[in-house]
């Protein structure tokens, strides 16, 4: 079955799913107890969001689909998250400037999508924005400060940028789902973000003395089911309850 | 006024239950008793996440995953309360940290079990938290005002983390024969490390006489764990699952129920670091902290670095 809208609410599920599934690897090692708290309450946050979209994806497919059929029965090739959301979390200043580029990507994202003719999924980015809002300016004021820090967290937040760069591209593509529900006006267009995105990093950048990276070459395929290796390891681990003992209530 | 008389005068103050709060003149030995009392206790909420941490990346269902993170992430909080309890007695958070990660400091022997299976989560909701519920009530009614204050916000949280631990081994239990085999199995494991977190038997504790007079506890070991096992006795039989005790019977003339043996070498040995994780716990907070280091040294550059920026514009 290929269903546009399902396919589309799986993706904006499967990109939030993972990155709480990332930074909750953070919960008990932060660097320091508050931030331990803001991190793990960021994954909360957006744990909330992926259970949001993958209730409604569960009530486009019907039958015995639901949320954790959905998050935890399908394999690899079945997930439409964005590359970025899977990679490891690496040190702080990594961790901290996926976060910003994501959220960033995301503030600017369900701020168009709650205006969506589609009711339900306007309503949940409606109600995530203000966490989403939250989480930018949470991640924009670490990367400043690390930026800005030391030598050494300057050097550690120039390391990160190098690392995810490649990643950055992928958002602002349209996938082959986004694109057919473009018409209707119930997904996004998510090129028509980035001149936004590029500002707000360019500002923030500016504060935190990095740089935009140039002529970086684009890593893409996860919107369509083409995955890092990692993915695989994340999923191994998040499903393992469900694989091994299936069919049981939980 | 000499010494025994500001003495006497803190024990009438303790007797007729006025709380102490942190500018009053106090016993020196008093303030270290508190010190070492709430700073290991704010180690074991700390410590204490890591073996529930280590079942997040693998809850079973996106419900229990976001119980699990907001009950760690409450634990986390428990452990800021408490420091800053420490802290109005003048033991700044990074010295009493600092304990923890040299091993000088003791937290809880209990997070030194490891978490084999799911059920590990709902067995330390019940039993874990149950019995730090049974302490912590009690402290809420401590005679330092910062700490029973701080036990008064912890206790109503830590009674959701049981009723949640609970409604996970209530769900196993009704579940497949093997959840409830994984069910039988953690509480047969935590059972008897979840009686020893009372502490020795009040015929060798050391501490309880002197405490009990300073109304910092107002129970002793033994009776609290007496209150505990009567508690699970009973919820035990609603779960159709047995405590591991062959001795475990209703005594008529007690009112109470009586109970075996703890295996006393078993907890002395824990505590003495020979525990199953002591080691990967302390390893696990030591290296949170190094790796944070360069974080906290940037945070506190870039800090200082604004500051100095406000005040060379205010000029
Ligand atoms: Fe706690
Ligand atoms: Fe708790």
């Amino acid at each position: 079955m290929n269903d546009p809208l399902i396919d589309y609410t799986l993706h904006l599920a499967d990109n939030t799913l993972i990155l709480a599934q990332r930074n909750s690897e953070w919960c008990a090692h932060g660097p320091v107890l508050e931030q331990d708290i803001a991190i793990t309450n960021i994954s909360l946050d957006i744990l909330g969001q992926a259970r949001n979209f993958y209730q409604y994806a569960a009530i486009l497919l019907g039958d015995d689909a639901t949320e954790d059929t959905l998050a935890f029965l399908r394999d690899n090739r079945e997930f439409k998250n964005c590359l970025l959301v899977e990679q490891e979390n690496g040190d702080w200043g990594k961790t901290i400037l996926r976060q910003f580029i994501f959220s960033n990507y995301q503030y600017l994202l369900y701020e168009k999508l709650q205006h969506s003719k589609d009711e339900q999924l306007a309503a949940v980015a409606a109600k995530a924005l203000k966490e989403v809002t939250y989480h930018l300016q949470w991640s924009s004021e670490w990367v400043i400060r690390l930026g800005d820090g030391t030598d050494e967290s300057h050097q550690r937040m120039m390391n990160a940028i190098e690392e995810l760069w490649p990643y950055v591209d992928e958002l602002f593509i349209n996938a082959d789902y986004e694109n057919e529900l473009l018409a209707d006006n119930i997904a996004v267009d998510v090129p028509s973000l980035k001149n936004k995105w590029i500002e707000k990093i360019t500002s923030i950048f500016d504060e935190a003395t990095l740089q935009i990276p140039q002529n970086v070459f684009a890593k893409t395929g996860g919107k369509q089911g083409v995955h890092t290796e990692k993915l695989g390891y994340i999923l191994a681990e998040m499903q393992f309850m469900q694989r091994a003992y299936p069919n049981s209530v939980w | 006024m000499q010494l025994q008389d500001f003495e006497k005068l803190f024990q009438q103050k303790i007797d007729t239950e006025i709380k102490v709060e942190p500018k009053d003149w106090m016993p020196d030995a008093y303030r270290k008793t508190l010190v070492r009392q709430i700073s290991q206790h704010a180690h074991s909420e700390i410590v204490g996440m890591l073996p529930e941490g280590n079942w997040i990346s693998r809850a079973p269902s996106l419900k229990r995953k976001a119980i699990l993170i907001a009950k760690v992430q409450d634990e986390a909080g428990h452990g800021l309360y408490l420091y800053s309890a420490c802290e109005t007695l003048g033991t700044s958070r990074e010295e009493t940290i600092n304990d923890l990660n040299s091993g000088k400091a003791k937290y809880s022997s209990i997070f030194n079990y490891p978490t084999l299976t799911w059920a590990d989560m709902g067995a330390i909701g019940w039993l874990v938290d149950g019995a730090a519920i049974l302490n912590q009530v009690m402290l809420c009614r401590t005679s330092y005002g910062p700490y029973a204050r701080a036990m008064v916000r912890i206790c109503k949280e830590e009674s959701f983390h049981q009723r949640q631990g609970f409604d996970i081994l209530l769900t196993l239990c009704k579940g497949t024969d093997a959840q409830k085999a994984m069910c039988q199995d953690a509480i047969n494991r935590w059972w008897w490390p979840s009686l020893m977190m009372f502490g020795p038997k009040d015929s060798e504790s050391t501490n309880t006489d002197q405490s009990m007079k300073w109304k910092i506890k107002r129970k002793t070991n033994d009776e609290l764990r007496q209150q505990f096992v009567d508690m699970c006795a009973e919820q035990v039989k609603i779960l159709n699952m047995t405590l591991p005790d062959e001795h475990l019977k209703w005594n008529a003339q007690t009112q109470h129920y009586d109970f075996g043996e703890i295996d006393w070498s078993e907890f002395w040995n824990v505590v003495k670091g020979n525990g199953p994780c002591n080691k990967e716990r302390l390893e696990a907070r030591r290296k949170a902290h190094e790796d944070g280091a360069w974080v906290r040294e940037a945070a506190a550059a870039y800090a200082e670095k604004k500051t100095s920026k406000q005040q060379s514009q205010a000029a």
